[in-house]
């Protein structure tokens, strides 16, 4: 299957005139943006509840308002930037596959309208982020220059074997 | 508006569909209802608040259906209405074969809603059906009984202003020969009551009649009831014109009481226990007669039955106990700030902050009870299962229910029902011999299924025994090696059942209808594997089969020890806690290289480590474990050691795996009073691991 075919079936939150928001978010130098209908809502790091025997990028579980929600660093997990944890962390409450999982990035920044146009596939290439997870690159007009914005397809990527977060997963 | 499409659904451009959720869930428990009545109903001597209150089911799903649209549903339920209604008023004997027909149609009628509710387009076929309830209805299918042999009844009329209103329901059977007799029981006069009685015998249906009053009487000042039916309502209603019905005319006596019950009711030894034995409920039931019309009768004796729950959303139960939990956060929050406060200076804020914490504590439990639904909503569906398995396999089956109180969590109960019904399926099949072949073997003709649900510890527990044949070892043995399966003559026997659960196994000497094909315990594993439960089989030739089902409470309080290891608190159930104590120095014993054993009451246990098994850091120079706590799970026991006590508190369980997954050795989280989580240990893991 073609870069473009994949694409036309992922953008799956574009809106009638083909453009979609994103919620774009830091992650060590890189940005990252994902589909906004996914994201429940962003809350600071606070205290987790660690699980034994998880991979490092786990960090625990929190309670939010009574649910018990699985806390993952995108940072440990990309190895991107430094996974410092203070006041300033930010933890993105998402609602992905049925479930609500908590996605720790370095800050979230903006949130924004992109058009078709503004998106291109992305080639492959080898990181640690695969590439199947990526629905295309963006460009962002910052002052003069452009900016890189990746996005990612997060139902895709949390519900991912790698991730371990769901039971079949992990079988 | 423009066009209506379809009247029912937007009378008068009300939007009906928000209701439909309403309608669907009365009508199933009305159904429900219907069936526990039918099931239990006296075929000989079916008693009229039983028909009454059987009536009363199709007639409210009819009304409710029609104000819907579903025209099926209210063609069906209307024609289970005439038959039913003809079976209150006495105009047909109840038989076996009608119930059967009854619960089929209450079984189509809840596939009908189904298909409504799932919003499919396949209606189940109903023509058949309707054809032979009409059958039932016009009494062809009864050769015998009611419909055309003289009933005696009695006929009550007002309340009237003057008593000669009535008198001309004498002309009119002086009119018409062929209607019967007719007799006053007042002497013509108006009770006090402003009622008038007579006794008519008469082989002509209740509606002829009434149709035939009306011409004088208004058609709801008319009341027909049996003359001497064996029921409470009657027998206290004619109380009320005893004393003006002492002399009945000898001259208007009928010519034919075929029933044999005229005079004699007076004296009739059968009725006046009744009466005595109705005189408590006598006066509700007279207060009712008076108020008269037939319709207000109805409610009035129907009182019993309805239920008193309300209907609520399980979303709006969730949203509340989410809510609680915010509450109880808070409230923990407040205290722990208030804790260093001066006791005198801030007494009055103190003693708030504690009415507030048994407050929220208790709004708590009685917010979590409401999603809990005892297990007799799953159990109360197989007698009815046993009942038609019974009659279809030619068995003598016997259901026992036990604990069907035990409370479980809404959505795992109706996760469960299916699994279930495999089981009890496969038990009255496969498992109970037939009349004959019990006899043959020096057992009990009819058979024995005994369902039974307990708690134990964190965990459901729901039995499925039989005292049938037992699975047979060389059998399962024989199949297995036919399918392949890699088996040895030596396997233990809880080796040869595990075959069972292997997918398309089966033992069956034939396929039939009920079970046999193979699909089946392979489903039922998985099914409950879903829901985070184990099962067990365990079976003796001859003697009998039990599959044990083992399902985590997913939403419970339990009573929950919290304990610290290195930083880290976890939680211990408590039922499995045995005992705690200190460890001294040379308590532990090393066996081989890793194991550790530490003796207790003459009796070696062995010991896990919770910091080894949750890999807790340490720091340096910290101290290490130094409480021991013997913890039991499925009769075995280990010793876990832990570092400290720090209490004892309900806990309310929640599922890691419902935005997570499973992770060994903990059974949930809970959260604790400053709102961070806290893991569940699951002490059978704990007694596995250390066993193995």
């Amino acid at each position: 299957m073609g870069m473009m075919e994949r694409m036309e079936v992922r953008t799956g939150a574009a809106t009638a005139a083909g453009v979609s928001e994103f919620l774009t978010f830091k992650l060590g130098g890189e940005e990252y943006g994902i589909d906004i209908l996914k994201v429940q809502e962003i809350r600071c790091y606070e205290a987790v509840t660690r699980i034994a025997n998880a991979p490092a990028f786990i960090k625990g579980v929190v309670n939010l308002r009574g649910v018990i929600v699985p806390i993952v660093d995108l940072r440990v997990k990309f190895a991107l930037g430094e996974a410092r944890y203070d006041t300033f962390t930010v933890v993105i409450i998402l609602n992905v596959a049925g479930r609500v999982v908590g996605a720790v990035v370095d800050s979230v920044s903006d949130v924004m309208e992109l058009g078709e146009g503004h998106v291109k596939p992305a080639p492959e290439f080898n990181s640690l982020l695969d590439a199947g997870y990526i629905m295309g690159l963006g460009t962002v007009q910052s002052g003069e220059g452009e900016r890189l914005l990746i996005l990612v397809d997060i139902e895709r990527l949390m519900s991912s074997p790698d991730m371990g977060l769901l039971e079949r997963a992990a079988a | 508006m423009g066009e209506i499409s379809n009247p029912g659904l937007q009378q008068d451009g009300f939007d009906l569909t928000q209701f439909y959720g309403v309608f669907f869930e009365e009508a199933r428990e009305n159904l429900a209802n219907m069936e526990s009545l039918l099931l239990d109903i006296d075929v000989a001597r079916p008693s009229n608040e039983e028909l009454n209150a059987i009536f009363r089911v199709a007639h409210s799903i009819k009304g409710g259906a029609a104000t819907f649209g579903f025209a099926d549903v209210a063609s069906l339920t209307h024609e289970l209405e005439t038959l039913l209604d003809r079976l209150r008023r006495n105009e047909l004997a109840l038989k076996r074969s009608m119930v059967d027909l009854l619960l089929e149609a209450g079984d189509v009628v809840k596939a009908q809603l189904a298909c409504y509710q799932s919003g499919t387009d396949e209606r189940p076929p109903v023509d058949a059906l309707i054809e032979r309830i009409r059958k039932m209805a016009s009494g062809q299918d009864a050769a015998s009984g009611g419909p055309s042999a003289a009933r005696s009844l009695r006929v009550t009329i007002g309340p009237l202003k003057s008593g000669e209103a009535a008198d001309g329901l004498a002309e009119l059977f002086r009119d018409i020969p062929t209607l019967g007799s007719i007799e006053a029981l007042d002497d013509g006069v108006l009770a006090s009551d402003g009622l008038r009685r007579f006794k008519v015998t008469t082989a002509s249906p209740d509606l002829e009649l009434l149709e035939l009053f009306s011409f004088h009487v208004a058609r709801e000042q008319v009341c027909i009831e049996s003359f001497g039916a064996a029921s409470a309502a009657p027998a206290a209603s004619a109380k009320a014109p005893a004393a003006g019905a002492q002399h009945p005319d000898p001259e208007a006596a009928p010519a034919r009481t075929t029933e044999g019950d005229g005079y004699g009711f007076f004296v009739d030894p059968k009725t006046l226990a009744t009466q005595t034995a109705a005189r408590a409920a006598a006066a509700d039931a007279e207060a009712a007669h008076r108020s008269e019309t037939r319709g207000r009768a109805d409610k009035a004796a129907g009182g019993a039955l309805e239920s008193t729950t309300l209907r609520v959303d399980v979303e709006k139960v969730d949203q509340l106990i989410n809510l609680v939990g915010e509450l109880v956060i808070t409230q923990a929050m407040l205290s722990q700030q208030a804790k260093d406060l001066d006791a005198v200076q801030f007494s009055a804020l103190l003693g708030g902050i504690t009415d507030l914490e048994r407050n929220s504590r208790h709004l708590q439990e009685t917010v979590m009870s409401i999603r809990m639904i005892p297990m007799a909503f799953v159990f109360n569906r197989f007698p009815r299962l046993i009942r038609d398995l019974a009659s279809r396999l030619d068995k003598q089956i016997e259901l026992r229910l036990v604990g069907e109180a035990t409370e479980m969590d809404k959505g795992l109960i109706e996760k469960i029902v299916d699994p279930l019904t495999h089981l009890v399926r496969n038990s009255a099949d496969h498992g109970i011999e037939t009349p004959a072949r019990r006899q043959a073997a020096g057992k009990t003709p009819h058979g024995t299924i005994t369902l039974s649900a307990a708690h134990q510890g964190g965990s459901i527990l729901i039995e499925v025994r039989d005292d049938g044949q037992g699975l047979r070892r060389e059998r399962i043995l024989d199949k297995a090696r036919e399918r392949g399966l890699a088996v040895r003559d030596d396997m233990s026997d809880a080796e040869v059942w595990a075959l069972i659960w292997e997918p398309g196994f089966s033992t069956a000497d034939q396929v039939s209808d009920v079970s046999g094909r193979g699909v089946g315990m392979d489903v039922v594993r998985r099914n409950i594997t879903a829901l985070n439960g184990t099962v067990e089989l365990d079976s003796a030739e001859g003697y009998g089969t039990r599959v044990t089902v083992r399902l985590p409470l997913t939403l419970a309080i339990m009573d929950g020890m919290s304990i610290g290891v290195g930083g880290e608190t976890y939680i211990l159930p408590l039922a499995s806690v045995v005992e705690s104590f200190q460890v001294m120095p040379g308590m532990v014993q090393s066996v081989g290289a890793t194991g550790r054993v530490v003796k207790v009451r003459d009796e070696f246990l062995p010991v896990v480590a919770l910091d080894d098994i949750f890999n807790v850091p340490r720091q340096d120079g910290e101290r290490g474990p130094e409480i021991m706590m013997i913890v039991e799970a499925e009769g075995r026991r280990v010793a876990a050691l832990v570092d400290e006590l720090l209490g004892q508190h309900q806990v309310v369980v929640k599922n890691l795996e419902t935005n997570y997954r499973r992770v060994p050795d903990i059974s949930g989280a809970t959260i604790l009073g400053d709102g961070r989580v806290a893991l569940i240990v699951d002490t059978a893991g704990l007694v596995k691991r250390a066993r193995h």
